[in-house]
Parts: C-alpha cells; sequence; structure tokens
C-alpha cells in the first residue's frame, strides 16, 4: 500500500486536545470530528489540507486522553498517514484500531519540511521525499497489521476473520 | 529472575508462570471501563461486531460523568446511548447520575476494582488503580469494544521504571506534588510504554488518596501504567469494599527495572506545573506574581475527601480573592455526604466557593467552568494542554488542593504558608 501527499509539519508533544479538543467530543460522527482536526494547533488545517496528506511530527505525538476521537478526526479529514518521531502509547494502538497508518522514524521527522511531496510505502518500509529526492528506510507495518488497515480497523478485520472461518 | 509487581500481575492472567518485558500476551481482564465519550464508539464497535452478549455483565463499568448530567443535547444522547447498552445486557456496573462520580474516584471507592486486578478503560487516567496495586491502563473505544466481547485484550508487557522517594514530606507537599516533580524530571513522555513503580519511606506513608493520584497520572508521563506494592494501608482501604476476591503482589528483590530514580523529599516543595505541559514544573515559590480567575478543586486526580479537607483547611474563615471564582466539584456522591457531614461545605461557602454535584465537567473544558480567552486557573486535575479548559489563549496551572485553596484567597498563585 502506498500514499501520496504533500507534508504537514507539528512540533513535538501534540496533545489529543489540540488534536481534537474536548469541546467537539459531544459526537463521535467523523465527518464532524473531522471538521475540527487539529484544531488547537493550527486552526485552519482541516480547511487547508488535501486528501492524501501527511502529517509529520517530531516526538510524542498523540499524548494525553485516551480518545479515539483524534485518529478518527485525522483519518475523516483525509490525511492519509502520520509519520513522528515517537508516539504516545495509547495513540499508537488506537490509530491501527481505527485503520490510520502511522510511522515512526526520527529521520523523516527531521528531514522533511512543510509542503514536501512525500511518497510512503508501508508493505516496503519506505518513506520518499520527492521534493528532495531522499529515501528514508522505517520498520515496514506487519502484514497483519496492514490487513488490519486495508480492512479499515481492528473490528472489521475481526469480523472478516469470522466470517472467513464459517 | 526476579519479577515485578506489573510482571506478575500479567502472568496470572495470561495463564503464565512468568513474563519478560517486550513479551506479547493475551491477558483476562477483571474490569472494563468505559465512559460517556468513549463509550458510544466502543457500543457502536460492538454492534458493527455482530456481538449479541457482552462476556461479563458484572464486569463492566459505564460511567456517564464527563459530560454529564448532560450539558446539551447531542450529550445526552451520548449518555442514553451508555443508558440503553447498560439496559439491553443487563449490566451490574452502569451508574447512573445521583449514583455515579468520577470514574476514577468511583471505581476504587466502592470496591469495583481491587489489588490484583487488570483493568482496562477507556478512559487514559484508567492507570489511577495502581495505587491498590492493580496492573490498570487506558486503551481506546475498540479496545474496550473488544474486551467487552472477549474478557481479553493483548498487550506488551512494559519494562519497569523505579521511583524510590525517600525521606518525609514537607508541609503543604502531598502526593500530587511528588508526581508532578516527577513528571518534571522525567518529562511527558519519560516513561513512554513503560511501567512506573513509586517506592520508598514517603510512599509508605502516604495514605490512599495520595497513592491514588500518584499512580493517576502516570500517563502524563507517558506510562503505560503507574504502580505502587500493597501493604498494610491497602489492606484498611480495599477490606469491606472489595467485591472480589483481591491479591497482593510484591516485586521480587532482584525484579529488573530499566532506570531507577532516587528523590529526597525533604527537597520537594509544593509544586506546579505551569502551561502547557504537565512536566513545566516549578516551586510554588518561584510563581508568586501570577494573577489567575478561577480556581477548580477536584478531578479523579484530587476530587477526594482527603483533598477536599485540605483545601477546606487553608480557605477555613478567609474569603476568595474579588473577581475570583472557585469551583469546589466532590468526586463522587460518598465524597459529597462526606464533606456535606464534616461541614467542609459551609467553609467553602462561607468562602464564596461554589460546590457542584460530581463531574469531570471543567477538567476537560467540558462544562461548569470553561474558561474564556485570556483566562487563566489553577486546578489540581492533571493536564494543562493548550485549550485544555476552555479558550486554546487560556492557561492552566495545576497545583495540590492546598496551593489551589491558597491561589483563590491571594488571587494570584501563592503557598498556604502566605495566608497566615
Amino acid at each position: 500500500m502506498t500514499f501520496k501527499g504533500n507534508a504537514w509539519k507539528f512540533g513535538s508533544d501534540i496533545d489529543t486536545d489540540a488534536i481534537i479538543p474536548a469541546r467537539y467530543l459531544n459526537t463521535s460522527d467523523p465527518a464532524e470530528l473531522a471538521k475540527h482536526c487539529m484544531e488547537d494547533a493550527d486552526k485552519d488545517f482541516a480547511k487547508k489540507i488535501k486528501k492524501g496528506d501527511i502529517i509529520v511530527a517530531d516526538k510524542n505525538f498523540g499524548c494525553g486522553s485516551s480518545r479515539e476521537h483524534a485518529p478518527i478526526s485525522i483519518k475523516a479529514c483525509g490525511v492519509s498517514c502520520v509519520i513522528a518521531k515517537s508516539f504516545a502509547r495509547i495513540f499508537y494502538r488506537n490509530a491501527f484500531n481505527i485503520g490510520l497508518p502511522i510511522l515512526e522514524s526520527p529521520e523523516a521527522s527531521e528531514k522533511i519540511k512543510e509542503g514536501d511531496e512525500i511518497e510512503v510505502d508501508i508493505e516496503k518500509g519506505i518513506i520518499r521525499n520527492l521534493a528532495k529526492k531522499e529515501e528514508y528506510k522505517v520498520n515496514p507495518i506487519p502484514a497483519f497489521m496492514q490487513e488490519l488497515i486495508n480492512a479499515g480497523g481492528l473490528m472489521e478485520w475481526t469480523k472478516n476473520k469470522i466470517q472467513k472461518s464459517k | 529472575m526476579g519479577m515485578t509487581i506489573t510482571e506478575k500481575i500479567l502472568a496470572a492472567h495470561c495463564g503464565k508462570n512468568a513474563v519478560t518485558p517486550g513479551e506479547l500476551i493475551n491477558c483476562k481482564v477483571d474490569i472494563v471501563l468505559a465512559n460517556d465519550i468513549t463509550a458510544p464508539i466502543a457500543i457502536k464497535e460492538f454492534r458493527k461486531a455482530g456481538a449479541k452478549k457482552v462476556f461479563d455483565k458484572d464486569r463492566i463499568t459505564l460511567v456517564p460523568d464527563h459530560f454529564a448530567p448532560n450539558k446539551d443535547i447531542q450529550s445526552a444522547e451520548q449518555t442514553k446511548m451508555l443508558r440503553e447498552f447498560a439496559k439491553e445486557h443487563n449490566l451490574s456496573l452502569y451508574f447512573e447520575v445521583g449514583r455515579m462520580g468520577v470514574e476514577h474516584a468511583l471505581l476504587p471507592e466502592q470496591g469495583i476494582v481491587g489489588s490484583g486486578d487488570v483493568v482496562i478503560g477507556a478512559d487514559s487516567h484508567t492507570c489511577t488503580y495502581g495505587g491498590l496495586g492493580a496492573f490498570s491502563t487506558g486503551v481506546g473505544s475498540t479496545d474496550v469494544a473488544a474486551a467487552m466481547i472477549t474478557g481479553e485484550i493483548w498487550f506488551k508487557a512494559p519494562e519497569s521504571m523505579k521511583f524510590i522517594y525517600s525521606g518525609k514530606l514537607n508541609k503543604w507537599v502531598s502526593g500530587k506534588d511528588l508526581i508532578l516533580y516527577t513528571i518534571g524530571d522525567i518529562g511527558v513522555d519519560g516513561a513512554l510504554y513503560r511501567a512506573m513503580e513509586l517506592t520508598g519511606e514517603a510512599i509508605e506513608n502516604m495514605g490512599m488518596a495520595g497513592r491514588l493520584t500518584m499512580c493517576n497520572m502516570a500517563i502524563e508521563a507517558g506510562a503505560k501504567n503507574g504502580i505502587i506494592a500493597p501493604d498494610k494501608i491497602t489492606e484498611e482501604y480495599v477490606k469491606g469494599r472489595a467485591k472480589r476476591q483481591y491479591k497482593f503482589y510484591q516485586s521480587d528483590k532482584d525484579a529488573k527495572y530499566v532506570d531507577v530514580r532516587e528523590y529526597d523529599c525533604n527537597k520537594i516543595e509544593p509544586v506546579v506545573a505551569c502551561p502547557h505541559l504537565p512536566e513545566n514544573t516549578k516551586f510554588v515559590s518561584e510563581l508568586n506574581h501570577v494573577t489567575i480567575d478561577q480556581v477548580f478543586i477536584g478531578s479523579c486526580t484530587n476530587g477526594r475527601i482527603e483533598d477536599l479537607r485540605e483545601a477546606a483547611a487553608v480557605i477555613k474563615g478567609k474569603k476568595v480573592a474579588p473577581y475570583v471564582r472557585v469551583i469546589v466539584i466532590p468526586a463522587t456522591q460518598e465524597v459529597y455526604r462526606q464533606a456535606m457531614k464534616e461541614g467542609l461545605f459551609d467553609i467553602f461557602l462561607d468562602a464564596n466557593a461554589s460546590i457542584s454535584t460530581p463531574t469531570c465537567g471543567p477538567c476537560l473544558g467540558g462544562h461548569m467552568g470553561v474558561l474564556a480567552k485570556g483566562e487563566r486557573a489553577v486546578a489540581t486535575s492533571n493536564r494543562n494542554f493548550v485549550g485544555r479548559m476552555g479558550h486554546p489563549e487560556s492557561e492552566v496551572y495545576l497545583s495540590n488542593p492546598a496551593v489551589a485553596a491558597a491561589s483563590a484567597v491571594l488571587g494570584r498563585i501563592g503557598s498556604p504558608e502566605e495566608l497566615k
């Protein structure tokens, strides 16, 4: 699976309140959450991004609350993938569970600049910076995790597995 | 090889004699928890999976506490989903308004969680129960949905870090100050993916409220769980409350830790975390020029009876500074009643503080004390991220209840010592 899009850069410790503020958590509708994605870190983010764009952040992305609304809002607003130096634990788990690909790469996090065109190959574990003609290697996402992302998340994946075994 | 408490609890719940850090394990869970923000997604996912039954109707706890009592129509729709799910599956641990409390104060108080348990909750502060010597951690709604069906969850067994708090606590210093001090030392990702084991003389002498407060904030250092060895104080607390058999685990002498840190409590004064991260800590004495608009005393971190007593002792006979508002929120119905019985409400009311029914409310900028642009609050809660309590240009300073009460009287951040 590959994704292509432009990079949107964020700093360290982007917390889940910045990704989706609690004032919007009186709904769990993905389309509604998407409108406010990253609002307290970049007010107009949801309006500016194009489908397929990629978030590139520094360390500890997604720290704070366990709200699954955070990866849901990122996925629903069209972001194809998040790259960071490191991710907070609960966010990491939630992202895969809802089918949002995320990659840990200190090198990509440092070298990619805002707006760079990026191509991500999650099977091979390669991040290509098309703007700079550079490649950064990351651990590929294991096959079953890719299936999970393809299925649209843990529940869809589990359902497919149950149906196959019937 | 020796094991830590965390490793022993996990091993006991995955049917193994031992687990080692990094090992992937599938564990049985004793309690699954969700609230009015996270349960709606879990319920949707539960249905999406085609599930018809929960694994155990007496082990799923639903607590509408974040926006409850409902702040608007959408929140009312969300809590309605919990209520209907609880009815449909005959859940014995659903807590309606009037019975509910802030979840992480409620579950230990009601004996729903106990020592030696494995608990998961779709709320990051689920790590609170480590104070009882349980393994508990926050997860997302989808993980909760899966666990509601199977009663199981997979984990990567965490490495453990050991923290030794030696010496005695200074006046006005509590568990809150020790944990803020620790986060200030190691940073908001200083314990990422790891277990934080809290030990030492100061912990051994600390009551259950302080222990729960400390483990509550393990997540603010990125930890998977916080944990404290159960002892006589734990025994005192859990006996008579625990609804199920509890078990005390201790770390072996030769257990492995990736890091060991020792703090001399004689050197720790009351600590305040400045905007916009819990790691931005200073001693209260370094902050005497910060004026404030609001004080919030409550939350799963510091909304227990001990916390309210501490705040009341400071504010007794004083008045809240002009143009400052104080919102006191007892974390549970039991705390509410106890505070009323002890006359704490009279003390707060005489000081011109307001008192609310239990809710997480202002901690997450939900309701009951949202901040306007440019406003500044002192809160006894756990997070001071950008926009946490309201407008993105508002500010939150985190402190213990005594400092919060003193600041309310002073109209600026300050120590109880300054009130004399």
